[in-house]
C-alpha cells in the first residue's frame, strides 16, 4: 500500500490504489499463465532425446583437417557466409573490410571497405551476385558484385535497412529482394531491397538481438532470432508476430541455426551451452556442454543431416557434437584467437570458420573410419 | 594449483644471473590440469584450458613472453600474482599504462619496444595535462622499486610486464582480455513491466497453451528418422563421389552436380525421393517433375506454386502486377491455367487480389502445395519419367588419387564458372522456358487462322 497518497483526493487515491491492483493482478495471472503453459508442455515429455537415440549407431573417429586458411584481413573476422555455389565465401572484420573469397582456390574475388568498423553481419545473396553487410553504422548495405575486378563495388551500394543501433545479424530470405536484419536496438526487420522500405518490424526481445536463422522450410515463413534477454523467439513474418519463445538459456545468446529439417533449432550462449529446442514439442530437449567447458559459444550450425552439431568457442576452438546421443565426439584446434563465425557449406561438404585471429578455416573430413 | 603439496611442481630458474623461484613448466600444468579433469579427450581439453589461463593472465610464460599460449612442453611458466589478476575488476586504465611506460623509460631510456613507443607517444600526447603527475607516480614506483631486493624485483618486473602484455597486447599477441563492442540494453537491469506489456505477454501464454503440441517420442522420433534418412548424404559421415573436392582439390563432385546437368548422379536422384521440398528445391528435380507432369497434362498446379512464390519473394513494387498477372492466368473463371482449389479458399484469395500483399496467395499456395505432397508427388516417383531418370543417372567411381596426382590437382584448382555468369544463364533459360509454355492465347490463334482464309 502507498502511503503517500493523499487524503485529500480520495477518488483519484482510490484510482491509483486500482491500477495498482491491477498490475498487480496481470503479474500474477503472468506468473499462472506461465506455469501453466510448462505444465502443458511436461505433459507430452514422454521422452528424452538420446533414448530415442539410443537404437542410433554410434559415430565412429572423426579426425577433421583444416584445407583452406584464408589470410587477407588485417583484423578481428567477425561473421562469415556461403554462396550457393558451395565454394565462394564472404567476410567481414573489425577494420570495416569485406572480402568476397573463392575458397577452393583461396584466391580474393572483391573487396570493399565499408564506411565503420565492426562489421558483424555479412551475407551472401542466393543469386551470387550481391553481398549484404552492416555493423556499427546501424545500417544493411548491399553490394552488387561485378565481373569486372577493378570496378569500385562501392559506387554501387544500396542502404536498405536502418535500425536506431548496431546491426547484428542479416539474411537475404529466398530472393536477392529481401533482407531480414537483426540490432543491438532489440528488434528483428525485414527490407526489400528495391526500395529500402520496412516492410515488417518484430518486437518482443527486451534486449539485444544478436542473431537470426530463416527456416528452411516449405512455407518459408518463420525465423528464430537470439538476444541478450536470453530468449530465443520463433517469429511468423506475415503478421510480425512472436509464435513461440523459449527461456531456458542462462546468458546471452549468441548464435541460433535451424536443424535441417526445420522442426527444431539449436542456439550457442555465452552460458557455455548448446540447446536444442524442438519446435513441435515446444521444450528445449538437449543441453550440449561439459563442466569442462567454460567459455561461451559464438556460433553454431549443424551438418547437411543434422546428426553433428559445430560450435565455436572463445575459447579459440570447436566442438564437434553428436546432436543425437548428446555426446562430444571431437575438440578441433588451430585458431590462435576466438572463433566468431562458423557456417557448414550449402552442400555439407565443408565448414568454414572465422576468428578473431584475422584468418578463416575451411575444414573437411580427413578420412571416413 | 599452487599448493605446495598438491598443485604443479614447481623449481628455481636461473634467468640471466638472477635465480626466479616457484618456475612451472608447461606440460606439468597441463598433466595437472588433465588429472583433476578426468577429461577422456586425451589431454586436448586440458591444453585448452591452459591456453585460457595464460591467455587471461593467471600464468605467464618466462621467455617467450608475447606468446600468450600453454605449450605442452618444458617451456618456463609462473603463476601470476594475485594483484594483477584480471578478477580484480580494476580496469587497466591509459594512465596506469603511462605511468608503467614512463617508469621503464626512467630506469633505461630506450628500452621500449616499437608498439610501446608508439603507445607512449600516443599517451604522452592524450595525457599531457596529468603528465606531471605521471611522471610523480613513475619516479615514485621506480625509487619503490630500487629499495626491493634484486631477485625481488625482477619477479615483479616479469609480473608486471605479463600484466600489460595482457592488457595491451602488441599486434600479433592475441590475448583474451580483448572483446567487442557492449551490448546496448542491459539486460538485468531490472526493467519496470507495464501494464500493456503484462496484457501482451498474458494474450501470448494463453496462445501458447492452446496451440497444439506434439508428444516428445514423436517430434523426436522424427528428428532421429530425417538424421537416418540423410545419413548418407551427408559428407561428414559418408563419402562424397567421386571425391570431397576440398579433400582431394578435385572439383568433379561439384561439376557432376550443376544446375544443368543432362544426367544427374544417383545421390541427387534418391535425394529428390525424401520430400516434395527436397525435389522443388533442386531446380534440376523441379525439371524432372514438369517433364512428369506435362505427360499428365497437370502442369497448372506447380506453375501456380512458382509464380506464388515469385510473388512473395519478389519486390515490392513488382506485386501489383504479378498480383494481376496470376489472377487472370490461374485465378480467373476461364484463365487458360486454371487451378482446382476448392470454392472457399478461390473466394478468399480472389478477394484478397482486390488489395495484393505478398501472403495474398498464402492459401491457394499452401493448397496446391499439400495436392502436390499428397498426391502427385507419389505418383511421380512412381512413374516412368523418375524410374527412367533413376536408371541413367551416373554413380561417379570413388576417385584413387596418388599423393602426386593430388599434387597436380592442387596446382591445377580453376576457378569454375562465376556465379554471375550462371545467373545470368539461369535468368535466360527462364526466360526462354516461360515464352515457350505461355498459354496459348486460342481467341488470338483463331483470329490468325481466320485471318488467313
Amino acid at each position: 500500500m502507498n502511503p503517500f497518497i493523499s487524503p485529500l483526493i480520495p477518488e483519484m487515491a482510490t484510482q491509483e490504489v486500482q491500477l495498482n491492483e491491477t498490475l498487480a493482478h496481470l503479474k500474477t495471472e503472468s506468473e499462472t499463465l506461465k506455469s501453466k503453459l510448462e505444465e502443458e508442455r511436461a505433459k507430452l515429455h514422454d521422452v528424452e532425446l538420446h533414448q530415442v537415440a539410443e537404437k542410433v549407431e554410434g559415430l565412429g573417429q572423426f579426425v577433421m583437417k583444416t584445407r583452406r586458411t584464408l589470410k587477407g584481413h588485417g583484423n578481428k573476422v567477425l561473421c562469415m557466409d556461403w554462396c550457393k555455389d558451395k565454394r565462394r565465401i564472404v567476410s567481414s572484420s573489425q577494420d570495416g573490410k569485406v572480402i568476397v573469397w573463392d575458397a577452393f582456390t583461396t584466391n580474393k574475388e572483391h573487396a570493399v571497405t565499408m564506411p565503420c568498423t565492426w562489421v558483424m553481419a555479412c551475407a551472401y545473396a542466393p543469386s551470387g551476385c550481391a553481398v549484404a553487410c552492416g555493423g556499427l553504422d546501424n545500417k544493411c548495405s548491399v553490394y552488387p558484385l561485378s565481373l569486372d575486378k577493378n570496378e569500385n563495388l562501392a559506387a554501387k551500394k544500396k542502404s536498405v535497412a536502418m535500425h536506431t543501433n548496431y546491426l547484428s545479424a542479416c539474411s537475404f530470405t529466398n530472393s536477392d529482394m529481401q533482407i531480414l536484419t537483426s540490432s543491438g536496438d532489440g528488434t528483428c526487420a525485414l527490407w526489400d531491397v528495391e526500395s529500402g522500405q520496412l516492410l515488417q518490424s518484430f518486437h518482443g526481445h527486451a534486449a539485444d538481438v544478436l542473431c537470426l536463422d530463416l527456416a528452411p522450410s516449405e512455407t518459408g515463413n518463420t525465423f528464430v532470432s537470439g538476444g541478450c534477454d536470453k530468449k530465443a523467439n520463433v517469429w511468423d513474418m506475415r503478421s510480425g508476430q512472436c509464435i513461440q519463445s523459449f527461456e531456458t538459456h542462462e546468458s546471452d545468446i549468441n548464435s541460433v541455426r535451424y536443424y535441417p529439417s526445420g522442426d527444431a533449432f539449436a542456439s550457442g550462449s555465452d552460458d557455455a551451452t548448446c540447446r536444442l529446442y524442438d519446435l513441435r514439442a515446444d521444450r528445449e530437449v538437449a543441453i550440449y556442454s561439459k563442466e569442462s567447458i567454460i567459455f561461451g559459444v559464438s556460433s553454431v550450425d549443424f551438418s547437411l543431416s543434422g546428426r553433428l552439431l559445430f560450435g565455436g568457442y572463445n575459447d579459440y576452438t570447436i566442438n564437434v557434437w553428436d546432436v543425437l546421443k548428446g555426446t562430444r565426439v571431437s575438440i578441433l584446434f588451430g585458431h590462435e584467437n576466438r572463433v566468431s563465425t562458423l557456417r557448414v557449406s550449402p552442400d555439407g561438404t565443408a565448414f568454414c570458420t572465422g576468428s578473431w585471429d584475422h584468418t578463416l578455416r575451411v575444414r573437411a573430413i580427413c578420412s571416413l573410419i | 594449483m599452487q599448493d605446495s603439496k598438491s598443485g604443479i611442481k614447481g623449481s628455481d630458474q636461473k634467468l640471466n644471473v638472477t635465480t626466479i623461484p616457484y618456475v612451472i613448466t608447461g606440460k606439468d600444468v597441463i598433466a595437472w590440469i588433465a588429472n583433476k579433469m578426468k577429461t577422456t579427450v586425451e589431454g586436448l581439453a586440458a591444453q585448452v584450458f591452459g591456453n585460457m589461463l595464460v591467455a587471461y593472465g593467471y600464468i605467464y610464460p618466462l621467455q617467450n613472453h608475447k606468446k600468450l599460449v600453454m605449450c605442452n612442453d618444458n617451456t618456463l611458466y609462473r603463476f601470476q600474482t594475485p594483484y594483477f589478476w584480471p578478477t580484480q575488476k580494476w580496469v587497466a586504465e591509459d594512465s596506469d599504462y603511462a605511468i608503467y611506460l614512463a617508469k621503464r623509460n626512467i630506469r633505461k631510456k630506450g628500452m621500449l619496444e616499437p608498439y610501446e613507443q608508439a603507445h607512449y607517444n600516443h599517451l604522452h600526447k592524450w595525457l599531457n595535462h596529468k603528465w606531471d603527475f605521471i611522471v610523480m607516480q613513475a619516479t615514485e614506483q621506480y625509487k619503490a622499486g630500487k629499495e626491493r631486493k634484486k631477485p625481488d624485483r625482477v619477479v615483479f618486473d616479469c609480473q608486471e610486464r605479463a600484466y600489460w602484455m595482457i592488457n595491451r597486447p602488441p599486434r600479433r599477441t592475441h590475448s583474451a582480455m580483448d572483446c567487442g563492442p557492449d551490448r546496448l540494453i542491459d539486460p538485468s537491469v531490472e526493467e519496470k513491466i507495464t501494464f500493456d506489456q503484462y496484457r501482451r505477454m498474458n494474450i501470448f501464454y494463453q496462445q501458447a497453451i492452446m496451440r497444439s503440441k506434439v508428444k516428445s517420442s514423436v517430434s523426436l522420433g522424427a528428428l532421429v528418422k530425417y538424421v537416418t534418412t540423410y545419413k548418407n548424404h551427408d559428407a561428414f559421415l559418408a563419402p562424397c563421389l567421386p571425391s570431397n573436392p576440398w579433400q582431394t582439390d578435385s572439383d568433379a563432385y561439384w561439376n557432376l552436380n550443376m544446375r544443368r546437368v543432362d544426367v544427374p548422379t544417383k545421390m541427387r536422384v534418391e535425394r529428390w525421393s525424401f520430400s516434395l521440398f527436397e525435389l522443388l528445391t533442386d531446380l534440376r528435380g523441379r525439371d524432372d517433375f514438369k517433364i512428369f507432369l506435362k505427360k499428365e497434362f497437370s502442369g497448372e498446379n506447380l506453375a501456380f506454386w512458382e509464380a506464388a512464390e515469385e510473388l512473395k519473394w519478389g519486390t515490392a513494387s513488382s506485386m501489383k502486377t504479378k498480383a494481376e498477372t496470376i489472377f487472370k492466368t490461374f485465378l480467373a473463371p476461364g484463365a487458360p491455367r486454371w487451378i482446382n482449389i476448392d470454392g472457399r479458399t478461390m473466394g478468399l484469395t480472389v478477394k484478397g487480389l482486390e488489395h495484393p500483399h505478398r501472403y495474398v496467395l498464402e492459401a491457394a499456395q499452401t493448397h496446391v502445395f499439400l495436392l502436390m505432397k499428397k498426391d502427385t508427388f507419389f505418383r511421380y516417383l512412381k512413374s516412368p519419367v523418375y524410374k527412367d531418370i533413376q536408371k541413367k543417372a551416373l554413380n561417379p567411381e570413388p576417385h584413387n588419387f596418388s599423393p602426386a596426382q593430388l599434387e597436380q590437382n592442387a596446382q591445377s584448382r580453376g576457378p569454375g564458372i562465376h556465379p554471375i555468369i550462371l545467373w545470368q544463364q539461369e535468368e535466360e533459360e527462364k526466360a526462354k522456358a516461360a515464352a515457350a509454355s505461355a498459354p496459348v492465347d486460342v481467341k488470338a490463334m483463331m483470329s490468325k487462322i481466320d485471318r488467313k482464309k
